[in-house]
């Protein structure tokens, strides 16, 4: 680090440069989570100190029901994401010859770039009562009635785990790259078959960046509103539904402040929980 | 052996990239669809939703708002996102490590809660929503993300390149500007695209943080309401065709220049 002690204004200028961007997060990012914490912890009617809104998580089964259906949809598309996109990155990585490979990785996350909100409902025109999927299996005669698909727990999982593949491929493949080919002509030099060299070599090294993938998986999905509203409906309630259903319909912004904390303080829990795989060092 | 897993590869990498393409295609194909139902069978092609999408007036000033909205929060998000990077990287500051931390930290939180959070706040103080609420939650997102990618790319071997300036005479600004800004432009345009994009395509602080003005994602989360419409269809691949243009743009003129 190079520090120019001799200039007059040196001590002032370093302050300078960072002082605006650390007031900015103080300001609009540390100060509306404190004003959050104050509200959480007021009546929405009256006023005044209660811890009610917090209680009325642990005591109304409803509220409780929205955390667990968003742990276990959360839990499912995190999986899947993995198991596919594990495969397809490899693929990408060892099996495409290397010149296509930045042309095939870049068609594989095209629809990444399209709107978060057109992609959950182009996901609504395929899996619709009279949709694309419905009238192809009707047209075929495989099934007589249209499935009811979309405005299910399936069709928020689906469209989730669309997203979070295209996600987990890029991180993937680029741990896949990271790999020194001299690490799989060891295994395969002291004996082992690709498969062995696979399980016993590749697959390890791979698990931190995994590890990393799954949690980046965890933390989106438990906090987005878009794709279960759009595609789950209402039949079943995620935590994002059921905070923006305070504010929308009933302008509780204690019960709504209350339960964003809470749905904050388990991403945090998973966080410490996965903490050890999930340092990031500065290159 | 080895043809079994090239086959089973292939045939499994269709598979992906089917399920990957499937709603971007429906999505397309049925935005030209002559009838008023985005539902087989086809019945186009026909332009008469997009004649629909651009002689919309909200549709077109809530495209206006997102690009007045993304590129002036991207540009305030990049400015102190360099100006703190440098800081940082060429000066030893008291704390920094943890003051390093706490500009990164709005990574962490969802979008809904630092929504919620501002929310609250401006309720509270009596701001008013509006988008110029809106881009103050954008830099909010963008601003640890532009922090971080021109913070890491901050290597030594530029210091050099400035102390040379230094030495030759060059006051603090002008090293900033003649030598700091050119030698970082890549990390600072990579900052500031990523931050249009993410900015562009952003929803829950729009939609929590606007009422009449807004942005383009709010205005189709409202068409939306009206069940499936391909006019929805033709906005969608509308934005679309704008976010590939941007990405092949970025691919051909940043990442081909990136040294090994």
């Amino acid at each position: 680090m190079s520090t120019s002690a001799n200039n007059g204004h040196a001590r002032a200028l370093p302050w300078a440069l960072v002082t605006p961007a650390l007031g900015w997060t103080l300001l609009f990012f540390v100060l509306p989570f404190i004003a959050m914490g104050f509200s959480s912890l007021t009546a929405h009617e009256g006023g005044g100190f209660t811890a009610s809104n917090y209680s009325q998580f642990f005591t109304n089964p409803s509220y409780w029901q929205a955390m667990v259906n968003s742990l276990e949809v959360t839990a499912i598309v995190t999986v899947i994401s993995v198991l596919l996109a594990y495969p397809f990155a490899w693929i990408l990585a060892e099996q495409v010859p290397e010149r296509w490979q930045r042309l095939a990785l870049m068609l594989a996350v095209l629809p990444f770039w399209t709107s978060y909100v057109v992609r959950s409902y182009s996901w609504l025109l395929v899996l619709a009562q009279n949709g694309v999927i419905n009238r192809a299996l009707t047209g075929s005669g495989l099934i007589s009635e249209p499935l009811q698909l979309a405005n299910t727990r399936f069709a928020t999982v689906t469209g989730f785990v669309h997203f979070f593949v295209m996600l987990l491929t890029l991180t993937i493949f680029a741990n896949l790259k990271q790999l020194s080919p001299s690490y799989r002509k060891a295994a395969a030099d002291l004996g082992a078959g690709p498969v062995r060299t696979f399980l016993d070599v590749v697959l390890p090294l791979t698990l931190p960046g995994i590890m990393v993938g799954a949690f980046l998986t965890f933390v989106l999905c438990i906090g987005d509103y878009i794709t279960p509203q759009i595609l789950g409906g209402n039949n079943e309630l995620l935590m994002p539904q059921l905070v923006m259903m305070q504010i929308g319909r009933r302008g509780d912004f204690p019960l709504a402040s209350a339960l964003s904390i809470i749905l904050m303080a388990v991403v945090t829990i998973a966080y410490l929980a996965c903490a050890r795989w999930l340092k990031i060092e500065r290159a | 052996m080895r043809r079994i897993v090239r086959i089973a590869s292939w045939l499994y990498a269709i598979a992906v990239y089917g399920f990957i393409f499937l709603p971007v295609v429906v999505l397309v194909l049925f935005s030209l669809q002559a009838t008023s139902f985005p539902i087989p069978p086809f019945t186009g092609p026909s332009l008469r939703w997009y004649d629909a999408v651009l002689s919309d007036v909200r549709l077109t000033s809530a495209l206006v708002n997102s690009l007045l909205v993304a590129s002036i929060s991207s540009l305030a998000a990049v400015t102190l996102g360099f100006l703190s990077a440098w800081g940082f990287a060429r000066f030893v500051l008291p704390g920094s490590g943890l003051l390093r931390g706490l500009i990164t930290l709005p990574l962490t939180v969802s979008y809904l809660i630092i929504g919620m959070g501002l929310l609250v706040l401006f309720n509270w103080a009596g701001v008013p929503k509006s988008l110029l609420a809106a881009g103050i939650g954008h830099v909010v997102i963008n601003l640890p993300l532009c922090f971080a990618i021109i913070y890491s790319q901050m290597g030594d071997h530029q210091i050099n390149i400035e102390r040379a300036a230094r030495d030759l005479g060059a006051p603090e600004w002008k090293v900033l500007l003649l030598i700091t800004v050119p030698v970082m432009a890549p990390a600072i345009f990579a900052g500031f695209f990523l931050s249009m994009t993410f900015s562009w395509d952003e929803f829950v602080i729009s939609f929590l943080l606007t009422r009449f003005d807004t942005t383009l994602p709010v205005e189709i989360w409202n068409l939306l309401r009206s069940g499936l419409n391909p006019k929805t269809n033709a906005v969608g691949s509308l934005v679309f065709a704008v976010s590939i243009v941007l990405v092949v743009f970025f691919e051909l003129t940043l990442l081909r220049r990136k040294p090994a």
